[in-house]
């Protein structure tokens, strides 16, 4: 589904990407993980194009996607900060991004009705809180059921019931075939939706697996501490 | 890039500025028109006013708007459509919602005045439609700017120096260099340095116009030789055209390589 080979990007003299090469198959649930300013979300926007490469390739469904901005089509995104035009009402906010996509094929109902939003319908953006933001960023993001799902820090300001609906939300995507790809520093949650786990360390890959395997290789059965250990290994 | 700035648009025309902005022109309008008691000479002092005001308005405007919706336009970036479409629909959406903002709040108490039965109507006209280019030329500018400079603070301080400059400094140096070098012809020269300004080309264009050219000297009778026909005013409205063309082409550019 997505292919990437010897990526790389620098922000001046900061080196944020040092040649990545990454394979996600389809169907799959990775999660990205890594320290702040480990290039987390540069690889993610460089997979959007937001982030233009200096060098390497991306390939989402065998097509390279440089300069491209269709293959979006098939790509479902959450940002990691969520912020809309203030005089706009939740509900314009939501016909205004069906229209903008050209997709009216969605179903924002089922998750309106999910993350309890029915109330704030008819709110200005301006006047909702930052977690309220997060379920509409949310609705957003599902409402239109591409093959492809990535989420940047998803569980930001969700309270404990969202995070429970998002968490079973994630799960039903998962069992359709979705490639779903995950930022969090929520381990609890990363171990909890994903099955296999990107460690990024200074714009390089460290691990690459899955979990039970990460556990294995740290002789850890605690999640929180084999990450911990791999850590500790890659800054010896 | 239509489905952008009509979203654009219609944030803006619900924002509080929009109606200060237009509440302001509604006021200076009634005001000018009570004081003066006749349009022509309301129109000059609107022309001060709007040749200064306009640019400011539109520069911190377009800079605020585009560094406000920093996030969404992220958002926005991740959707299918093609880069240049958003900044030009954000672009043409703050534009189109400041010039309209000016024409109602101006055109409004004219035409309580009775604009239709004065000889001024042309005189207006060209006052609206300079003012409505400046908004344009200097909402382009400002986006640029914002383009250009990840940091905020840096992003608002050139574009007020850009403006302190169109609108203050330029006519120091302009006068300065007239000075120095009065020996010499400087006809063609300050011809060419007027088209260089789309501010100060706007006044010269409106003080023509209303055929007050005399107060502009020597200097005067050679813009007017040159605005006065139809291939100045032409010329002039082309190159304040170019200065809307060029920084929108520059933006878009700009846009293309930007990371997000």
């Amino acid at each position: 589904m997505i292919n990437i080979t010897n990526l790389h990007k620098n922000f001046g003299v900061n080196q944020v990407l040092n040649g990545i090469d990454l394979s996600i198959k389809k169907g799959e649930t990775v999660a990205i993980l890594g320290p702040n300013g480990s290039g987390k979300t540069t690889l993610i926007k460089s997979i959007l194009g937001m982030v233009r490469p200096n060098s390497g390739e991306i390939y989402i469904a065998e097509k390279n996607v440089k300069n491209k901005w269709d293959y979006r089509r098939h790509i479902d995104y959450l940002p990691q900060i969520a912020n809309f035009p203030g005089n706009l009402k939740v509900k314009e906010l939501i016909g205004m991004i069906k229209d903008i996509r050209g997709n009216d094929n969605t179903r924002e109902d089922r998750f309106i009705e999910i993350f309890g939003l029915k109330p704030f319908l008819q709110k200005k953006l301006s006047h909702l809180s930052g977690g309220t933001k997060q379920k509409v960023n949310l609705v957003l993001t599902f409402m239109f059921d591409s093959d492809m799902i990535i989420l940047d820090e998803p569980t930001s300001g969700l309270d404990p019931v969202s995070l429970i609906s998002l968490k079973k939300l994630i799960a039903s995507e998962k069992e359709k075939g979705k490639t779903i790809l995950i930022t969090s520093h929520i381990m609890s949650f990363v171990e909890e939706v994903c099955d296999k786990l990107v460690f990024i360390l200074d714009g390089k890959i460290y691990f690459n697996d899955t979990i039970q395997k990460l556990k294995e290789t740290a002789n850890e059965e605690n999640f929180e501490k084999a990450i911990a250990h791999l850590l500790t290994r890659a800054y010896v | 890039m239509f489905k952008i700035l009509k979203y654009s648009f219609y944030d803006l025309i619900r924002s509080r500025w929009s109606y200060v902005y237009l509440l302001f022109y509604l006021l200076l309008g009634f005001a000018l028109l009570f004081l003066n008691e006749n349009i022509s000479k309301a129109v000059i002092t609107m022309m001060n006013v709007i040749t200064i005001l306009v640019p400011l308005i539109g520069t911190i405007f377009g800079v605020m708007y585009f560094y406000n919706s920093k996030e969404f336009t992220e958002l926005l970036l991740a959707l299918p459509i093609p880069r240049s479409s958003i900044f030009l629909g954000q672009y043409f959406g703050v534009a189109i919602s400041l010039s309209l903002s000016l024409i109602i709040g101006l055109g409004v108490p004219f035409l309580c005045y009775g604009l239709f039965q004065s000889d001024s109507m042309v005189d207006f006209l060209l006052l609206l439609s300079t003012g409505t280019m400046l908004t344009f030329i200097f909402t382009a500018i400002a986006f640029l700017i914002g383009l250009s400079n990840e940091n905020k603070i840096k992003g608002f301080g050139y574009a007020i120096l850009f403006w302190l400059f169109m609108a203050v400094i330029y006519d120091g140096i302009f006068l300065i260099s007239l000075i120095i070098f009065e020996e010499y012809p400087l006809d063609n020269l300050s011809l060419f340095a007027t088209l260089f300004n789309p501010i100060d080309l706007s006044r010269v264009l409106i003080l023509l116009k209303l055929d007050i050219a005399a107060l502009l000297g020597y200097t005067g009778a050679v813009f007017q030789k040159f605005f006065g026909n139809i291939s100045g005013l032409f010329v002039s409205f082309f190159t304040l055209l170019l200065w809307i063309i060029v920084p929108l082409f520059l933006m878009k550019r700009k846009a293309g390589k930007k990371d997000f």
